[in-house]
């Protein structure tokens, strides 16, 4: 076989898809970028100034930020010991089961499963009748359109999420690693921060860096949980293109959050990868 | 010490699936409800909301869409995926790394800012709102997932086996079609349900690319707008059983035949 048909080949192999993400994914980004920095008929840096000297629009970053690292957080906490329950207290023929119990909800509609908080959360809904009729309340909390609801419906799917990477991190833990730290001395918790948490952590990065850029490029949960008394960068986002049709300033934004998005991923990816060494 | 940790795993554990599982659980109770609104007190069971859901054109219509969408866009994005991956396992230089890179490189960019280039783009060039648009967004987000694991499987057993093809005189799409394919069955089928779950479930680029004519995500999204809404308990129920029912089928599909190899 000669050396330009073997070339031949692998341009009809990996021409199409190449070609698709070329001109569907980096065009638009390049679109996009360009986009940006276009106003009043030429170019111009007006959207970026626009962002700098206008405080609600810094707030939507900071409050974007804010939500992202408490909800990631949470998530980590809550999901770590659950984790840990799978993959070390429950016996093994039933884990295969509890492991889909714990996805099961992942297959309800992203859109229905930040609804169905509303339910829970409404000054009518079933979280205040409960503590209503239990007398620990006297007014119904004001739960719904509050950052604290943003914060729960998110940590509700990302609990699914970072409960999956750490249980499958946990399972690649060689027992005879905590036998040697016992063996040398080394008590529960000692063997746990010094021998497990560290092992574990890769698990932890992945789930959390995962949480965070889904949270952060999220629109549906703090639009239909948090309302829009605060607004998050996506709401921002997606507000310029609906109400106010500046699809300059949208770009101008988007490309704002992706280099902050990149920012945590080079952050990430560097941490961990000292972890390692 | 060992019947306590259990005690407090197995309390933990209790008081986690409470939480996950409550608002399902309230969710498809409320969907069954009598009166007007999804709040307690429950006033039910009546199949109200599901007939009123059903029997409404612009939900099964949007139903019908989603799945065009999805059904569509996921076979564009495992064939590229496949053929994508295929090359790419032969590429052993610096040129198939930048072009590994390329295709996996949407898996790190949020959905809300693929759909808003993509926005910026259309708009440019004129191409309107549309079914079409989402599709093509949706090939955008999944078919790095489909490369991605398409190519992990793409062995040295594979490439062996293909030269074994080639030596008995099989023709480049005879060796895909009939040797590769047939080996990577259970890959292929699980790259296309996962695209399909992920587009049947996508809200943000199909909200961004439509207008009229929509998936069932965006036009759930409207109903939500005029608040609590006892059709869309019904709707979410219908698409978490859908959706369940998918996942149980691949778990068939793929896993069921997994054991009957072993």
């Amino acid at each position: 076989m000669t050396g330009s048909k073997i070339n031949w080949h692998m341009v009809l192999l990996v021409g199409p898809a190449v070609l698709f993400t070329a001109l569907f994914f980096l065009v638009p980004l390049i679109a996009m970028a360009v986009a940006s920095f276009t106003g009043g008929g030429g170019l111009s840096l007006d959207n970026y100034r626009h962002f700098l000297t206008q405080p609600s629009y810094i707030r939507a970053l900071v409050n974007s930020l804010e939500v992202t690292l408490v909800v990631t957080g949470i998530s980590v906490v809550v999901a770590y010991p659950l984790a840990w329950v799978l993959a070390e207290r429950v016996p093994e023929r039933w884990q295969r089961v509890a492991l889909m119990l714990t996805i099961l909800p992942f297959w309800t509609s992203y859109v229905v499963r930040s609804y169905s908080w509303l339910l829970l959360l409404a000054e009518r809904g079933v979280v205040n009748r409960a503590l209503l009729a239990s007398g620990l309340l006297d007014q119904p909390l004001q739960l719904a359109n509050t950052r604290t609801a943003t914060v729960i419906g998110f940590v509700h799917f990302f609990i699914m999420l970072l409960t999956l990477t750490i249980y499958a991190n946990f399972r690649q833990l060689s027992p005879s690693y905590r036998k040697a730290a016992a063996d040398l001395g080394a008590s529960g918790l000692q063997t746990f921060l010094h021998v497990v948490l560290p092992l574990t952590l890769p698990g932890i990065m992945v789930g959390a860096f995962l949480a965070f850029v889904l949270a952060i490029g999220d629109y549906v949960t703090p639009q239909l949980l948090g309302g829009s008394n605060e607004l998050l960068m996506p709401q921002l986002i997606i507000q310029q293109i609906g109400r106010r049709a500046d699809l300059p300033l949208a770009a101008a934004l988007s490309l704002i959050l992706m280099i902050v998005i990149s920012i945590a991923y080079l952050a990430c990816a560097r941490w961990l990868k000292l972890e390692r060494t | 010490m060992n019947r306590f940790l259990d005690l407090i795993a197995g309390l933990y554990a209790l008081v986690a699936y409470g939480f996950i599982y409550l608002p399902i659980v309230v969710l498809v109770l409320f969907s069954f409800q009598a009166s007007r609104f999804p709040l307690p007190p429950f006033t039910g069971p009546s199949l109200r909301w599901y007939g009123e859901v059903l029997g409404d054109s612009k939900f099964t219509g949007a139903m019908v869409n989603s799945v065009v969408v999805g059904v569509v866009s996921s076979a564009v994005a495992v064939l590229l995926g496949f053929l994508a991956a295929y090359g790419c396992a032969r590429m052993r230089d610096r040129l198939g790394g930048a072009i590994r890179a390329l295709l996996i490189a949407p898996l790190s960019v949020s959905y809300l800012i693929i759909g808003m280039g993509l926005v910026v783009l259309f708009n440019w060039a004129g191409v309107p709102k549309s079914l079409l648009a989402v599709g093509i967004g949706h090939v955008v987000i999944n078919l790095p997932l489909c490369f991605a694991i398409l190519y992990s499987q793409m062995s040295d057993n594979i490439i062996r086996l293909e030269q074994a093809a080639r030596d008995l005189g099989a023709r480049e799409w005879q060796v895909l079609s009939l040797v590769v394919a047939p080996v990577l069955w259970p890959a292929l089928l699980a790259s296309f349900v996962l695209s399909l779950t992920l587009s049947w479930d996508e809200f943000l680029i199909a909200f961004l690319l439509t207008r009229f004519e929509t998936t069932l995500p965006v036009e759930i999204w409207t109903l939500l707008r005029s608040g609590l809404n006892p059709k869309a308990n019904a709707i979410g129920a219908v698409v978490f059983g859908v959706s369940i029912l998918m996942v149980v089928l691949a778990e068939l599909a793929i896993f069921g035949k997994g054991t009957k190899k072993s």
